[in-house]
């Protein structure tokens, strides 16, 4: 019989490229190599920062040149030489007021190849979105529906000029600057990112979205979001990200912040999708992100990620439950193939009465690949009645990948009650074969098993994106099981 | 409609079959019976096109069309379906949303677009109400937590959905009980016509009460030892097997 091997499986995803790995030709400004108090001043002025800005990275640098990169994470790789990367890098005819009509032609078509219409198409599906390339934001559509409402949705770079007293009030108060070694380091030479503020009781009607693209070789994008929700508001946003494939391992250290203030509600959903790296290994994106949100009273802020991308992953998505009665949700689906490396989770910090967390992780594991999830659940002495609920599921493809989890559980007050549910499954020949026999080709049965397995986590995406969250699936995993 | 011509297959080179010839007409309803090991299951698998079976010599054709060469996937669109002994789960994947893909994989297959929804829940009602099959069972994961019973129904109700032209019964009876073996045999017996076959692999002859065969097979070692009627089902009941062994020699 001749059948499929898995050898034919891996020629076609050999032949099958990471769709987004084109390099866009952008005349480009980009920093001279390395790092050191001239760059964080140079990145200051040019974005013509204010004195307390400027205090702030010069701040943030000192503390993290006396930092050591953190070692405990369940991935190799060879660590980057932070003197050999441009930290700022900026297409060249981005017009400071940026208006759709002015951008570069170039980089219009860059979006279209993305899949990304930023006029009428977003429009029709009630998206806002803002695109960072490289270094700066270069388009933020739909600020004045938004504005109407008292919303406040643009780049970060442009919040600082415009509203400083907001940034003032809330940059680095969820992750302060001496965090952890990746977000000081993003703390001194974030050049761009998004922010945004939703008013006292104003629901935002429509999804806020953000695009990220690193598309300059040699350079590493810091992008820093801020995003605050006032009293009794809500806002559903939604991230995504692309880089050109190339040899070289490119380092992406990004800082989100979430502020969920009393009654509020944020909704953060992430499609992660950076170049993997070959199939052999090389290349690809190291991506180190520091994500976390506060809520305060009866607040309730929910992550939500699909990480198919990127060559090591280093991510915790985090909420502190300060407040009473407040609500943290993580649901994440990580899937590494080839030789991608992923050691991501989250933390819930109960502090407050009657806080409740969930956490569903669901890990799929194909190729030569690790995947961990790692997560704590910290339950303080103040936290009276608080509750958690941990799921964590891997499925693992073929007999070279390996599937990790490392759950943490902290509890200091009796009254806590916390449940942790764990399984490991494997897609079997059998699960196959009665796929096959239904008619059903062997890619898509395993299309069909994992979004089974995902679906829970699915669910909780913002409908229009949960198609393409699927089809993202399907596609990392072509040619995984022989 | 199935022509089986002198086969024979191994698995992990182990002899298994050992020159099977069987031809089977539409219309017809086939049983083959025998001993545990004698190789019913693994002649189920081998014209279904399981993956580790390998078939070392002989033919097997649907409509004249040799399929030998063909995968699992490619058998399911000429037609064939196998109804597993036992069926796999798939968490997470509801029974509607298993053969609506099903369905319209077999529906590319032959060049067709997707079967629109109106229709797919129209003939999803009609087969569920023929087997007696509850709506709620529909939306549940794929063969997680079912009853014996359960599985072997939902096995009949994806070949309803499917409308094979030759269906292999795998021990469909095995974990059965008498009600849901009615229940069971009753679909297969409204699904049956004159263009399409069945083939009812089983250890006894308890089911054939309710399948009724044309025509009874013994396999014992890897060959076929006896053919017959619906009698001959009766007589293996009667004797077990070892009278036909003492035959042969």
């Amino acid at each position: 019989m001749s059948k499929y091997t898995e050898d034919d499986l891996k020629k076609e995803l050999e032949t099958k490229e990471y769709e987004y790995g084109f390099y866009t030709d952008l005349e480009s400004e980009t920093f001279p190599i390395g790092l050191n108090e001239d760059i964080v001043r140079a990145i200051s002025k040019k974005k013509q920062e204010p004195q307390w800005m400027t205090q702030w990275r010069l701040d943030a640098f000192k503390v993290w040149k006396s930092m050591q990169e953190p070692q405990w994470a369940n991935v190799n790789y060879k660590k980057p030489d932070f003197q050999a990367i441009a930290y700022y890098s900026a297409p060249k005819a981005v017009d400071p007021n940026k208006t759709l009509d002015d951008v570069d032609p170039e980089l219009l078509a860059m979006y279209k190849k993305l899949g990304i219409s930023v006029d009428e198409q977003k429009k029709m599906n009630n998206v806002a979105i803002d695109i960072v390339v490289d270094s700066v934001s270069v388009a933020t559509t739909f600020k004045k529906t938004l504005s109407e409402k008292g919303i406040i949705f643009m780049s970060i770079s442009e919040a600082i000029k415009e509203h400083p007293e907001l940034v003032k009030k809330y940059l680095g108060t969820v992750v302060p600057t001496k965090d952890n070694f990746y977000a000081s380091l993003n703390s001194a030479v974030f050049s761009d990112g998004s922010f945004c503020y939703i008013p006292k009781g104003v629901r935002c009607p429509m999804e806020l979205s953000t695009y990220f693209r690193i598309n300059q070789a040699g350079t590493g994008q810091f992008e820093r979001t801020l995003l605050i929700a006032d009293q009794g508001s809500y806002v559903s946003y939604l991230e995504g990200c692309t880089a050109p494939s190339r040899d070289e391992n490119q380092l992406h250290a990004a800082v989100v912040e979430l502020i969920a203030l009393d009654d509020a509600e944020i909704k953060y959903s992430t499609v992660q999708n950076w170049y993997p790296g070959s199939a052999e290994g090389k290349g690809g994106v190291y991506n180190f992100v520091t994500k976390r949100g506060l809520c305060e009273r009866n607040a309730k802020i929910s992550w939500t990620q699909v990480e198919t991308g990127s060559a090591v992953t280093w991510k915790y998505p985090s909420c502190i439950l300060k407040g009473d009665n407040s609500i943290g949700e993580f649901y994440s689906i990580a899937v590494t193939n080839n030789y991608q490396q992923a050691d991501t989770g989250t933390k819930m910090i109960h502090l407050g009465k009657n806080t409740r967390s969930t956490i569903i992780s669901k890990g799929i594991s194909a190729g030569k690949s690790q995947n961990s999830y790692r997560g704590l659940v910290k339950i303080n002495a103040s936290a009276e009645n608080a509750r958690n609920f941990s799921q964590c599921d891997s499925l693992l493809m073929g007999n070279e990948c390996g599937a990790h989890t490392f759950p943490y559980i902290e509890v200091k007050n009796k009254t806590a009650k916390i449940e942790h549910e764990a399984t490991t499954s494997k897609i079997g020949e059998d699960q196959i074969f009665y796929c096959n026999q239904r008619g059903i080709d062997t890619e898509k049965a395993i299309a069909l098993v994992v979004n089974g397995f995902s679906k829970e986590v699915l669910n909780k995406l913002p409908m229009e994106f949960a198609v393409e969250a699927q089809k993202l699936l399907e596609i990392s995993l072509e040619g995984s099981v022989g | 409609m199935l022509q089986i011509k002198d086969v024979y297959a191994s698995v992990e080179e182990k002899d298994i079959l050992k020159g099977i010839s069987l031809s089977v007409n539409a219309g017809e309803v086939h049983a083959i019976m025998g001993p545990n090991g004698a190789g019913k299951s693994t002649l189920a698998s081998i014209i279904a096109g399981k993956e580790e079976f390998e078939l070392t010599k002989g033919h097997i054709t649907i409509d004249g069309e040799d399929i030998t060469e063909l995968d699992a996937e490619e058998r399911a669109h000429k037609g064939v379906f196998l109804s597993f002994q036992y069926p796999v789960e798939i968490p997470g994947v509801s029974v509607t949303n298993f053969i609506k893909t099903a369905i319209n994989e077999n529906r590319k297959a032959k060049g067709l677009k997707d079967m629109p929804a109106s229709e797919m829940l129209k003939k999803i009602k009609e087969k569920a109400d023929l087997l007696e099959i509850d709506r709620k069972f529909l939306s549940r994961s794929l063969n997680v937590g079912f009853s014996g019973g359960e599985k072997k129904r939902n096995e009949i109700f994806q070949m309803a959905m499917l409308e094979p032209k030759l269906a292999i019964l795998d021990e469909t009876d095995s974990g059965l009980d008498i009600d849901a073996l009615k229940v069971v045999a009753n679909g297969v017996n409204k699904l049956k016509n004159k263009d399409n076959a069945v083939i009812v692999i089983t250890h006894y002859q308890r089911l054939l009460d309710y399948i009724v065969p044309d025509f009874v097979h013994v396999i014992m070692d890897g060959k076929i030892v006896k053919s017959g009627t619906k009698q001959l089902a009766y007589e293996l009941e009667e004797k077990g097997y070892d009278w036909i062994k003492e035959e042969l020699v």
